[in-house]
Parts: structure tokens; sequence; C-alpha cells
């Protein structure tokens, strides 16, 4: 939380997108969070990814809970509503905003305290549900506002700043989120930008529940030996499955090249990105096969990062619940309201 | 023979049905209440049911009333005892000179009964047995068979009760043919065996005119409807359940665009209370029009959102069906025991608006306008209803609407306005009675976002502990809850036929009760002036009722006269002039019990000298 504001000016030569935004438009107040924690990496993935789909900024909803990784709405899309809810709750606001106006785009951020302890519930039930959103979850393993106690993400056998060892075993969001029947489910390292930004882009584009669990190291608390969430652990241990990019909405740019290896494509704007393209084994399709393969290099004591598991063909919660099209909350009287007709036959049937 | 003189009275009488949970008995004697309807009778009925699916005792209570008093009386004139296991209870109840209805298909010995009732024994089980072989069908049609078993015994039009029947079987042919053969059985069986009719006797009026029947969870649903509601999200809890089905079935009917055939809301069953609450307070901060419905142990799992909703100032809208409390207490039991729970949900400094309707007419007005309310107010707004309203089909005068009325959506910041060069401060009061302006999300693209938070903040949502910008932004919000005073529905005063030192307080489920107790001490020579709360914050004339009279009574049901120590708490009335008149057993209260009450306090202060108040 800050109320400081970035100064305005910016070089005249920034680039800028589609709709003649600059970084600087995606950009919200200045970060208080500790210098090099991971959640600023993914602040400025967010905003990398908001400016590379050219979105609107006011057009998106970012919400969150309560916790180091929740006040990081504060720091991008400053022209974007902001909601900083209660601990754990971030699902179930998100939730209805949602039923309320179908039109904006939805950033829940959330952290492992957050969605892994006291919101697990609002987590799986958010996810069940199929709420058309980008659900990202800034991953320490650590509670690093009331100062390093370990979260319910926080591995097996690993050990705190004071040298506590952890006897819990941990909770894998993102098994959970495949097991729950999210369509678009990836995990991240904040440390690792260029998969992250499509990674984000991708499910801001997708329709449905779509959860990414992004590795953020608390520098403070949890980025010692000993951690499995520190920057190190996760270099050493890190095995993506994939790398990709989200381009729409414009003349497609094609690349052909063989799988499992990386093709540099220009993007529309000039920038340079790198695609991994998916190894011939792996099937970002298949949810069952996601699992196996997640639980197989986790046993291995390696971090599966990338697009585990999307449906291209999802749905979500206003399609189950079959709204109309217009956003709930532009409907008025006349839209709603019964009218004394159908009031008055509702009192005959009364007597 | 009885040694007392049976009752003898025509259209004022109370039935009592003592049944077994899931016996199938609600249908049958909810047709019997509704036929007495038809005869141009008043009714007042009320389930009293345990908290258990099947197999435990549940009761259900028609009070004939030709007069109109739609309080529970206590007492009962006619017991039908269909539950052996409560047998001796059921016969406890009944009124010296009262009737007991039975099966009386097994001999029972002398020493089950009572000399000072009469007693009419059916051969229930035998005729359905003669009758039916599928025993679901021997346990259905019984409750029929006793139906008509009653109509021949109250001379009711047998008429009058086949066209209910054939209105609840429309189009289901072979079913209404049954339920008419089984109820001519019951008559049949008692014209020819029985004495009939009895002293108790339904006799035709015209005292029903054009009131309905209704219960008030089934019409809070429709004010929610015609308020505006777009959004409900609910966790299941007894006595709110009913609310939240009510509005999904008249959505359904009501609600769906004519073209495409798509909902225009949406509803969610939470996991739980705090999703729910959750869900209401993303939709309404997102413009739309939200609510939950729950009771007492759901408003505990709320509270902190509440206090979001509070501070942050959020709209929502709570419909809260009290039930007894604490904890679960009794789940299928009434009371008004939420008042300080929901007056002051969730830690630190709050105040919220409740509204206290008294019947369905009122739950379905109030439900309306609690829309508003939020909106207009930024707040939660909680319409507190409670089991005996929420789940009993009561009288009451028809829902009415004014076509012409618009939602207000309060104070709504536009891109319009906010081109037009509008200061923007989410937390500034600009016209002085404490309420903000807001903007929607989405709603411009370099104007008018903020971020919503309940941490501290300054007058332009900006992040901060500053003492003083706490402290202003705290005032603001009790400026805000005074301009609501004059907002909210205002108390209704009756004032005695003659002059008097006295009042009574009272709010809520408790009004019909009040009405007829009034008369019952008027006829004992007490004379009192009514005040009927109807929201909270007080209205100024609480305060001056309270002025204008020596003594107040405060009748409420709860056991530690909850309305009493907001009223004494918010006006800085002194407690002594504030007499508690408390009925907390779950059951509802009654007129009996309301003027037995207020009646021993005033005896007692004609024999004791006023003792004078130290201040």
């Amino acid at each position: 939380m800050t109320y400081i504001a970035k100064p305005k000016f910016h070089h005249p030569g920034l680039p800028k997108n589609d709709l003649g935004f600059t970084h600087r438009d995606y950009e919200g107040k200045i970060s208080t969070l500790c210098a090099g924690c991971g959640h600023d990496s993914i602040t400025a993935s967010i905003i990398e990814a908001c400016f590379e789909l050219s979105i609107e900024p006011h057009r998106v909803a970012k919400i969150s809970g309560i916790g180091c990784s929740s006040k990081t709405p504060d720091y991008f899309l400053g022209n974007s509503h902001g909601f900083n809810s209660v601990h754990g709750r971030m699902p179930s606001v998100l939730t209805g905003a949602n039923l309320a106006n179908r039109d904006l785009i939805y950033l829940g951020v959330s952290g492992d305290g957050d969605s892994a302890s006291i919101g697990f519930g609002q987590f799986a039930h958010s996810i069940r549900r199929g709420v058309n959103m980008t659900y990202i979850v800034e991953n320490n393993g650590v509670y690093g506002l009331t100062k390093g106690q370990f979260s319910a993400t926080a591995d097996r056998g690993s050990k705190s700043k004071k040298g506590v060892t952890n006897t819990d075993n941990a909770i894998d969001l993102v098994a959970i989120a495949l097991q729950l029947g999210a369509s678009f489910v990836a995990r991240g390292f904040s440390g690792d930008k260029t998969q992250l930004v499509p990674l984000i882009a991708a499910a801001i584009q997708h329709k449905g529940a779509a959860f990414i669990d992004v590795i953020s190291p608390c520098i403070a608390f949890n980025n010692h030996a000993g951690s499995t969430k520190s920057f190190d652990y996760v270099r050493e241990h890190n095995d993506a499955v994939n790398r990709l990019d989200v381009i729409t909405g414009r003349e497609p740019i094609s690349v052909d090249y063989a799988p499992g290896t990386v093709q540099l494509v220009e993007q529309h704007d000039g920038s340079r990105i790198a695609l991994r393209k998916i190894d011939a084994d792996y099937d970002a399709h298949d949810r069952g096969g996601a699992m196996t393969f997640l639980q197989k290099h986790a046993a291995k004591g390696q971090i599966v990062t990338g697009l585990l598991y999307v449906d291209p063909e999802s749905d979500d919660l206003h399609s189950h619940l079959d709204t109309v099209e217009t956003p709930l909350n532009t409907l008025e009287a006349k839209d709603l309201c019964p009218g004394t007709t159908a009031l008055d036959r509702i009192n005959a049937s009364l007597r | 023979m009885p040694v007392q003189s049976p009752i003898s009275s025509v259209n004022d009488f109370v039935v009592r049905f003592a049944n077994v949970n899931g016996s199938g008995s609600a249908s049958a004697n909810e047709m019997f209440a509704r036929s007495i309807l038809r005869h141009g009778v008043p009714v007042s009925p009320r389930n009293i049911f345990p908290s258990n699916i099947q197999g435990l005792p549940t009761w259900y209570e028609v009070r004939v009333t030709e007069d109109g008093h739609l309080g529970a009386r206590g007492g009962v004139d006619m017991m039908v005892a269909m539950n052996p296991q409560t047998w001796d209870k059921d016969l406890a109840s009944i009124e010296p000179g009262g009737y007991l209805f039975y099966d009386s298909t097994k001999p029972m010995p002398a020493s089950k009964f009572r000399a000072d009732i009469t007693v009419i024994g059916v051969p229930l089980t035998a005729i359905t047995n003669s009758t039916y072989t599928d025993p679901r069908q021997r346990q259905l049609f019984k409750n029929i068979i006793y139906l008509g078993a009653l109509c021949a015994l109250l001379d009711m039009d047998p008429k009058l009760v086949e066209q209910l029947i054939g209105e609840q079987y429309k189009g289901k042919e072979k079913l209404l043919s049954s339920n008419v053969h089984a109820l001519h059985l019951g008559r049949d069986w008692a014209l020819q065996n029985l004495k009939c009719p009895l002293g108790l006797r339904i006799k035709k009026a015209d005292k029903v005119g054009d009131r309905i029947f209704i219960e008030g969870n089934n019409a809070a649903a429709l004010g929610a409807v015609y308020g505006g509601a777009t959004v409900c999200a609910w966790y299941p809890i007894t006595p709110s359940s009913s609310l939240a089905d009510a509005f999904t079935s008249y959505c359904k009917k009501l609600r769906h665009d004519p073209e495409t055939g798509k909902a225009k809301y949406a509803i969610v069953q939470g996991e739980d209370e705090l999703a729910s609450i959750g869900i209401v307070i993303g939709a309404s901060w997102n413009g739309a029009r939200a609510f939950t419905a729950t009771s007492g142990p759901g408003i505990s799992l709320m509270t902190e959102f509440i206090g979001l909703s509070y501070f942050a100032e959020i709209p929502a809208v709570i419909m809260n069906v009290q039930r007894a409390g604490p904890s679960t207490g009794m789940p299928t039991r009434t009371q008004q025991c939420d008042i300080i729970a929901c007056a002051y949900a969730s830690h630190g400094d709050t105040k919220h608006v409740l509204l206290l309707p008294e019947d369905p007419a009122e739950a379905f007005e109030f439900a309306a306008q609690a829309f508003d309310l939020a909106e207009r107010l930024q707040t939660t707004i909680f319409v507190m209803l409670d089991l005996d309203i929420g789940m009993n089909h009561r009288l009451c005068r028809p829902l009415k609407w004014d076509d012409a009325r618009q939602y207000d959506r309060g104070k709504v910041m536009t891109a319009e306005m906010l081109d037009d060069g509008r200061d923007f401060g989410r937390y500034l009061d600009v016209d002085g009675d404490g309420i903000p302006y807001r903007t929607y999300p989405g709603t411009h693209p370099t104007k008018g976002s903020f971020f919503t938070r309940g941490t501290s903040r300054d007058r332009y949502a900006r992040y901060s502990e500053e003492g003083s910008v706490y402290a202003d932004n705290m005032q603001r919000l009790v400026r805000k809850f005074e301009t609501a005073q004059d907002m909210v529905p205002r108390p209704l005063q009756a004032n005695a036929a003659k002059p008097t030192k006295y009042g009574v307080i009272y709010f809520g489920s408790t009004a019909p009760a009040m009405d007829e107790a009034i008369g019952l001490l008027e006829a004992n020579g007490h004379q009192l002036d009514r005040l009927r709360i109807r929201a909270f914050p007080f209205h100024s004339s609480v305060a001056s009722f309270i002025a204008d009279h020596d003594f107040v009574y405060v009748v409420e049901q709860n056991r530690d006269a909850q309305l009493r120590s907001l009223i004494v708490n918010e006006n800085g009335i002194d407690p002594v002039r504030l007499v508690p008149i408390l009925h907390y057993d779950g059951t509802p209260i009654t007129a009996r019990f309301i003027a037995g009450a207020i009646g021993d306090h005033q005896d007692q202060l004609k024999l004791t000298p006023l003792r004078k108040v130290k201040s």
C-alpha cells in the first residue's frame, strides 16, 4: 500500500501500443514492497501483458485480499478500479463483481496465505464455478507481513528464516486447480518474465477460470538456504514445459519451427519474443496428463512452469447461469420490475 | 361426559394439528386453513416444527379469528392428535371444555383422556387400510380423511374445500379425484357416526376482504424482485432458505428476456455465508443490486464483510430471518434476538440500518426499499424478519407497487459528470449529508477510478493512517447515519382512547399480538399509547414518545431487551423509564402474554407509589 504517486513525466519516445498507450499508462503507484520482491516482478509482467494486449486500463477491475501480494494491484493499472477486500475473500468479491458486469476484465491477485489457507475454500469454489477471471497467486510460501510464518504452500522439510523446519505437507494450488476443473492452469516464476508475460496475456484472453500460480520468493523471509521458494532454489529446479505468446486482433505472424526448439519472433510493436514450442510429449489439452506430469516432476523435486492445461472451448459462470449479454448493472427498473399488472396477478393467486 | 361444558364458539377458536414430521400432513393442514379463508373467515396459522427432516413431532396451528387477530393466541380449543409420541403434552394443552380428535383404530384406556374435554375418535387407520393398499397412499390420504371429518365436525362447506383441492391438483385428474374421494370418506364417516357439528363451527362471513395470504419470506423475495435485485448469493439456513427459493422461483417466472429467454438475474448458492456476502459486496461495488438471505449464525459469519461494507461504503442488502440463538440455538423457533448483533455488526465502531417489518406486506415494501437505501446510503441494510413472519402464512393487505417508481441509484458519478470537471473524491462529503459520490468500475478512461479498501484512507481514497484523517472519515460516517434517520420508515404512533401516562414500544412480528393485547388491556382499564418502531436509526419521534410518558413498556422477543438497550444507548434515555416486557421461549409472542405482563406491572403501579428515581 502506498500513497506515493509516480511522477507523470516520461520519455516521449516510449513505444505505444494499438491504443496509443505507453507502459506508463499501465503503471500504478510506487511499490512499498521490499526492494527485490518477486511480487514487483509480477506487477511488471502484468503491466507488460496488458500493454501488449492493448487493453484499456479502465476496463480492468483488479481485486485482491489482504497481504503483501494483495497490495500489488495498487502498483499497476492506476486508471483501473481496485478493491483490497478482506483476507482470503477476494474470489467471492470478484465473483460478485463479475456477475454484475460481464464486460470488464477481472484480475484477481492473491497470495499463498490468502488462497491456500484462509481463502482456500473461496479459491476452490471460484475455480469450480468457472468465473471468467485471471486468478494470480503470488506464491512465496511465507507470511511476509507478519514476519515469516510458514504458509500452506511451504514444502514439507523446507526451513524458515529462523531455522524452523516445516513438518506440514504443502498444498499445490496448481494441482488443486486442475482437479477442480480450471480451464486454464499455469505456473510461472517471478524471475522469468519472458515466460510469465505471455502466460498472463493468455490467461486474460481465456474465457473462464484461468489460474496462474507464480513462485515469487520473499526476499525478506524466504530467500535463504533451506527454502524451496528462494530465487536460487527455483532457478535450479525449474522445468518449463513450454513457452508461448498470445497475439490477437491483428494480422497473424506465422513461424514454423520444430518442437522443442526456441524461435525468436518479431511482434507488431517491434519487440521480439522467444517461443519454445511445446515438447512433443507434452499435451496442454490433457488435464489428467498434466496432473500426472506435475506429480512425476514434483517427486523429483522439480517445479514445473509453463502452461500446464488449457481448454480452448471453455465457458464461464455467465454461460452456466444463462444470463443476458447486457451487464446486469446496467439494467433499469423498466427491465427488471414486473410492474403492477404482474403484481395484481400474484395478489389474486394468494387468496 | 366431561364436567366442563364444551366450548361453543363460531369463527373464533384454535385448532392444532399434532403430526409426525415427514408424514405429508403439511399440505392437508394448510388446505384446512385456506378452506376457512374461503368461507370469508380470517385465519392465522403457524408452523411449529422441529429442526429435523423426518420423524420428530411437528405441529400446525390454525387460529380461526373472525375479529382478525393475527397474533398467536395461546391455548388450543381442538387438538387433532396424530402423534402418539406427544400425546400427553398435546392433551395437556387443550383448553378446559375443548376437543380432542384422534385416531380411534386402536382402543385406548380411559386414563389416556381428560374428563373436561370432548373426545372425538375416528378410526382413520382402519378407514385408510380398508380403502388403500399402498403404504404411502395410506399415510397421505389419512391426512385428507381427517380433513374431511373436520369439515363435517366444524360445519364447513364441502364445496369450498373441493374447490381448493381442484385448484391444487389442476390438470392432474387422477390426484384430484382420489383426494376428493378421501375427503368424502372422512366427511361421510363423521356425518354417519358423530354428532355434527360441534360447538366449534365455521360460518360464512365477509371478513377477509381483498387481503392476501402469504409468508413473509415469499413477500420479501418478491420485494427483492420488484426492488431490482439482480444478484442473489446465499447459503442454506433455516429459516431463511425459503426466501432465496422464492426469489429463484419468481425470477424464473418474471425475469427472463422475452426474446432470448436469457436470465436478467444471477443466483449463486455460495459455499458458505462468507462467500455469499462477499459476492453481494462485489456485485454491489460494481453497480448491481445484490442481496443475501440468512439467519443469526450466518450474520455471525458475515460480520467481517459487514464491517467492510460500512467502512468502505459499499451497498449490501441482508435479509435476516431471525431464529432463536445464541449459537445454533433453536433453529426452527422464532425470536427477535439479532437486533444488537446487526445494529453494531463487526469490530470497531459501526452502526447499521435495520428495517423492521411487521408482516408480509411490509416485508415486501421494506425489501424493495432496502435496495434504494443501500445504494443511497452506500452501506449494508438489514431487513429484519423472523421465523414467525418469514415461514408462516399471514393475512395482509395486497402488495402494492407504483409503476412510476424509479430506482434510487444514489450518488453515482458518471463519465459525463467527470468530463464536466466535477471534483471526484470518493469520500468527499460534497453535500454535507455524509454521503459521498462513487463511480462504477469502467466508468472513464482517465478519471474517477479509485481503490476500495478496508484500511483507512483520505477523502480521495488514498491510503492514510493519519489520526485526523481517520477521525474525519469516522465523523462523516456518523453524519451519514444521521442522514439515514429521515430516509428510513418512520415509527407509527397510535394513541389510547383516553390520555395516559403510559406508552408501549414494539416492533416487527409482535405487532398483531400487540394490536390484540391493547384491546385486552383496555378492557381491564389500562390505557396505553403505542409506538411501533420500523427502523434503526431511530427517528426523533422515538425519544419524544418516551419523553411524553412516565413509563414506556418495550415489548420484544429476546432475553436481554436488545431494542431497549439500543434505545437507551442511542438516545441517552434513563433505562428506568423503559420497562422490558420479554418473551423468548421460541414460540411467537401472544396477546395473552403481553396483556398479562403489562397488566401485572400496571396493577403493581397502582399498589405501590411511584418510586422516586435518583438522578
